[in-house]
């Protein structure tokens, strides 16, 4: 067993989610497309670039006695593809996934179209179909434009 | 069929089946659209006409198609004269104007804000134009046109020519002719081509597409010759906007070699691209397509309000 490994399992979390395998460098965008801001005084733990046998660097993050809904978990996707969830209970690990980008995402990035209404005072939520997964395009429910994955990650 | 409520976006919310129908439909609002027969199928009702952009046809061909039948009209043609001048939100004025009204007609400067409209009313709203975005009964006259006239609006081959890149008209009307099976031809100077995205769409589709700079490579091949304006605010050297204006002008002799039963539209207002002496050849039907448009909108307000 590695040093990195045991120094992680240092912060081995009783109850909760783990959110691993995130691209490196974008742990702090899952925290924002999670809305976790840390005011609530639950611990959080963030690791970034931490080495990973799969990716070579990776970033993770230990949220504690807060279950994620599938719904929340799905948006991490935009930001982290490759992103598995493990829910913890007792310990151990209860359930393991992977995140897949939902049909719609609402209210998360602005659409990269200036000329859009969404980008106005008006109280139109942004709403997006992705049209494709790998790479990330989102049409805009309104303008109809495409935010691709280049313009969706300058947002994070 | 019904359409009864619905809002008309863009022409992706109709089916083939709901456009077939709409232009089935539209033959019967021919006479009152001229004022040969009297109609009142939508006495009592209102509509308001909410024009944050200016607008000429549009406007007045919603208008006058309303009154045609027997409707009336509130609303205003610039927003200077309104509360949004003031700072009111669309959504403010939309929930406001659905009170005082029975459907809405949309022109605004920003793209999706037709849509955004539609979600904020509980009355049907039609779209008449959100900046760059659709402009839908323009595309359903536009083959409503190309239908009385040729006689069917599928399996034709249709140039479209001009500023392919900003045009917003061009691009819908790329999307809906490709619906029925329509061969495109583009006709553009260097720099205003039909953009990347929709060309792609098109042919991921399979559909059938050719492009050129010059119109006499494929003129005799068309059916239907779609003209739009090149604008001068798109060019950076006016020694250029000169050239391709000069070369992209449609005089009487640019179409000999035409097939004779061409269709030549524009949407205008047109600025030159057409010469005058073409209006009086058999191939000019824009101003026909002007008289499609009163046709066409007051189909729609008759559906939609049912």
């Amino acid at each position: 067993m590695g040093k990195v490994e045991k120094e992680l399992r240092v912060s081995k979390i009783k109850t909760g989610t783990v959110i691993d395998h995130i691209t490196p460098g974008k742990a702090l965008a899952v925290l924002r497309i999670l809305n976790i801001t840390g005011r609530t005084g639950a611990i959080i733990s963030v690791l970034m670039n931490v080495p990973s046998k799969r990716h070579g660097k990776k970033d993770v993050i230990k949220v504690e006695n807060r279950k994620l809904t599938e719904e929340e978990v799905n948006k991490i996707a935009l930001a982290a593809p490759n992103a598995t969830i493990n829910i913890i209970k007792n310990f151990k690990v209860t359930k393991k996934r992977s995140v897949e980008l939902p049909e719609f995402i609402e209210g998360i990035i602005k659409c990269s179209n200036p000329g859009c209404i969404t980008n106005t005072s008006e109280p139109a939520v942004p709403r997006f179909r992705v049209v494709s997964k790998t790479p990330v395009n989102l049409r805009c429910v309104y303008c109809e434009r495409i935010t691709g994955e280049k313009e969706l990650l300058a947002q994070f | 069929m019904r359409l009864k409520g619905r809002d008309i976006i863009s022409l992706e919310d109709l089916s083939n089946e709901e456009i077939s129908f709409i232009f089935n439909t539209a033959a019967e609002f021919e006479p009152i659209a001229q004022g040969k027969k009297k109609s009142d199928v939508l006495a009592g009702k209102v509509m308001a006409a909410l024009f944050f952009e200016p607008s000429t046809r549009t406007r007045l061909s919603f208008e006058s198609a309303m009154q045609r039948l027997g409707g009336s009209v509130i609303g205003f043609a610039e927003p200077a004269t309104s509360s949004i001048a003031k700072g009111e939100t669309l959504a403010d004025t939309i929930k406001t104007v659905e009170k005082y009204s029975d459907v809405i007609v949309i022109r605004h400067p920003k793209m999706g804000a037709a849509r955004l409209a539609a979600e904020v009313a509980e009355i049907p709203v039609i779209n008449a134009g959100d900046g760059a975005g659709h402009h839908p009964t323009q595309t359903l006259l536009d083959l409503y046109t190309v239908r009385k006239t040729m006689g069917k609006f599928e399996n034709l081959n249709i140039g479209l020519i001009g500023d392919l890149k900003y045009g917003r008209t061009v691009h819908s009307l790329a999307y809906a002719a490709s619906r029925f099976n329509n061969k495109l031809f583009l006709i553009s100077p260097p720099g205003l081509e039909m953009p990347r995205e929709i060309l792609g769409d098109l042919s991921a589709q399979g559909k059938e597409i050719s492009e050129t700079s010059d119109l006499h490579e494929v003129l005799s091949q068309l059916d239907v010759l779609y003209v739009t304006r090149i604008q001068k605010e798109r060019f950076s050297d006016p020694a250029e906007y000169a050239k391709v204006k000069s070369t992209y002008k449609i005089e009487r002799k640019t179409l000999e070699a035409a097939k004779p039963t061409l269709c030549v539209l524009h949407p205008l207002p047109r600025v030159g691209e057409i010469s005058s002496n073409v209006d009086s050849s058999p191939y000019a039907k824009y101003f026909d397509q002007v008289f499609y448009g009163v046709v066409i909108r007051a189909t729609i307000l008759s559906l939609l309000l049912g």
